[in-house]
């Protein structure tokens, strides 16, 4: 299994935001996550990348407790799970390209970013602003510059907290197919999305499982919605 | 081994590409670079001090281990005799080059500072002195002083080491107080530079969150930190070498002024020291930033 949760809860000091919730994830599949808002979705995502750590339970990341995670093994797990966080989070004195080609340079393969860094920014129709700084994006811009990002390093598991927040349909639908794209090169999705459209709009495209975090607990939601 | 130098050359060679995530900060920069020059500055007089300290115990010592004195005091009618004997000792003495008793002449501008030109030395019954030159490792005072008391009664010999023993104390003291102050210049500035590598990882806490977000371990990002000091602190104390040189080079020369003081400076070779400065300083900035930077990349989620 890629990502196994295991009975986990988690509280960040008051109540727990969920519990005994458990949660595997097999190489290649594809999940949506959904819910409303402030029920833990970031929050579970967070776990399945080891930004966090469970508070209960067991979660395993390629197979290893992310507790027994040393800081160094820590950074090797993200290079391997490429995540569109829900703010983004880009180093605003870079340019754009420079940002997209982050996680290459950090594991010393900056000398890997070339075509296909070219290739993804046009892509995610970011050719025109590559040399300017994030804070100059619009918010869908800086979301899909984010997509780039999270797949440059061509990541076993691609994590998305709502990728389409602040886009236009057609801009969401072209980011699906990525992503579809993505999980048919046998890499492992996992969306969280508010937006049923866009789970509505997969269900033709790829055979996914939709996950529903309310009241603390996780459901296997209907293919109706 | 090789692994590890090739690492370290690495970080210090480094990986432009680390040093443009961080975004440079003015303040801890000038910080850097102003204290590295200042403590250069300092350490280029330390260094004077102690050269020429060096230069000056050696200078005493070796002056006056070469020369020594006797004296002799005798009745008017056996200082021909005593003299003569001695002189005759002294020859066969090893460790002797030259014995010479002092002419009237010499003896009186010896005593001319405190009795004036026209004393009459040769009505005064004022020893006789002779001096003695030493060659290779010197006489043996106590044998000496033994055969001179059974032949020579009235000598007296003065080998100077009285006068020497706590004038090379002093400048042993003054060159240990010269490497002392090296040693705290090196610590002040190690605590300088922790306290703005701290300044600049706290400014940047944003930065190093997102660049552990996409996958960067603690030693990419302190490499990026510590490679910056170092290079800052390297400049830095080359600029204070520089300008303190031009300090010491320009001190008012020693031919005119004499003294002590005038001699503080550097000599042929002794210039090396100042080459030193610098590497030094970039040493201490790569250790103080890199410790700083894992222990606050550690304290840092
Ligand atoms: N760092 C934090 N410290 C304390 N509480 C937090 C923190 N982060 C999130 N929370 C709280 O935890 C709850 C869940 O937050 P989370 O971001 O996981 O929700 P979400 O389901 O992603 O919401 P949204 O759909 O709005 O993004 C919220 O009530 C939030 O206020
Ligand atoms: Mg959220």
């Amino acid at each position: 299994m890629v990502i196994e949760l295991d009975k986990v809860a988690y509280s960040y000091g008051g109540g727990e935001l969920f519990s005994d919730l458990s949660l595997t994830m097999a190489p290649g599949s594809f999940h949506f996550l959904t819910g409303p808002s402030g029920a833990g979705k970031t929050t579970l995502l967070k776990l399945c990348y080891g930004e966090l750590t469970a508070t209960a339970g067991q979660a395993r990341i390629f197979g290893q407790d992310s507790r027994t995670l040393s800081r160094d093994q820590v950074a090797m797990v993200r290079r391997r799970i490429g995540v569109v966080h829900q703010d983004c989070q880009f180093l605003d004195h870079l340019s754009v390209a420079e940002n997209v080609a982050l996680p290459l340079a950090v594991s010393g393969r900056a000398s890997e970013a070339g075509q296909n860094l070219s290739d993804l920014l046009a892509w995610v129709g970011l050719t025109g602003q590559a040399a300017q700084r994030p804070p100059e994006l619009s918010g869908g811009e800086r979301q899909r510059a984010a997509l780039a990002r999270a797949v440059i390093m061509s990541p076993d598991v691609i994590i998305a907290d709502e990728p389409t927040g602040n886009i236009d349909w057609e801009m969401s639908q072209r980011l699906l197919r990525l992503l579809v794209e993505l999980n048919k090169m046998g890499k492992t999705v996992f969306v969280a999305t508010h937006d049923l459209n866009l789970i509505r709009a997969a269900k033709s495209q790829v055979s996914a499982r939709i996950l529903r975090l309310k009241d603390r607990r996780l459901q296997v939601a209907g293919v109706d919605l | 081994m090789s692994l590890q130098l090739r690492h370290s050359l690495s970080l210090m060679t480094g990986d432009k590409q680390a040093d443009r995530s961080v975004p440079p900060t003015g303040f801890t920069a000038w910080l850097t670079l102003f204290t590295a020059a200042a403590m250069a500055f300092l350490a280029v007089f330390a260094l004077a001090l102690s050269t020429a300290t060096d230069r000056l115990a050696d200078r005493w010592a070796a002056e006056l281990a070469r020369t020594s004195t006797l004296r002799i005091s005798a009745p008017e009618d056996q200082m021909a005799a005593q003299t003569a004997a001695a002189i005759r000792l002294l020859e066969t003495t090893p460790g002797v080059a030259e014995a010479r008793p002092l002419t009237d002449e010499e003896q009186r501008t010896l005593l001319e500072p405190w009795f004036g030109p026209d004393l009459p030395v040769e009505t005064l019954p004022i020893p006789r002195l002779i001096e003695i030159i030493e060659e290779g490792e010197g006489y043996d005072p106590t044998g000496l002083r033994a055969r001179l008391q059974a032949e020579v009664p009235g000598a007296v010999l003065d080998d100077h080491t009285r006068w020497r023993e706590p004038l090379v104390e002093a400048a042993n003291r003054l060159r240990l107080l010269g490497w002392v102050s090296i040693a705290l210049i090196a610590a002040s500035t190690g605590a300088m530079i922790t306290l703005a590598a701290q300044a600049a990882l706290s400014a940047n806490a944003q930065v190093i969150r997102v660049m552990r977000l996409v996958g960067a371990t603690d030693e990419y990002i302190a490499s990026a930190f510590v490679r910056r000091f170092t290079i800052r602190a390297f400049n830095g104390a080359f600029v204070g070498v520089v300008l303190g040189g031009i300090g010491i080079l320009f001190l008012p020369d020693t031919e005119v002024a004499g003294g002590f003081l005038t001699g503080l400076g550097f000599q042929g070779g002794e210039w090396i020291w100042l080459l030193l400065v610098p590497p030094l300083a970039a040493m201490v900035a790569f250790l103080a930033t890199w410790a700083a930077a894992l222990r606050n990349l550690r304290e840092q989620s």
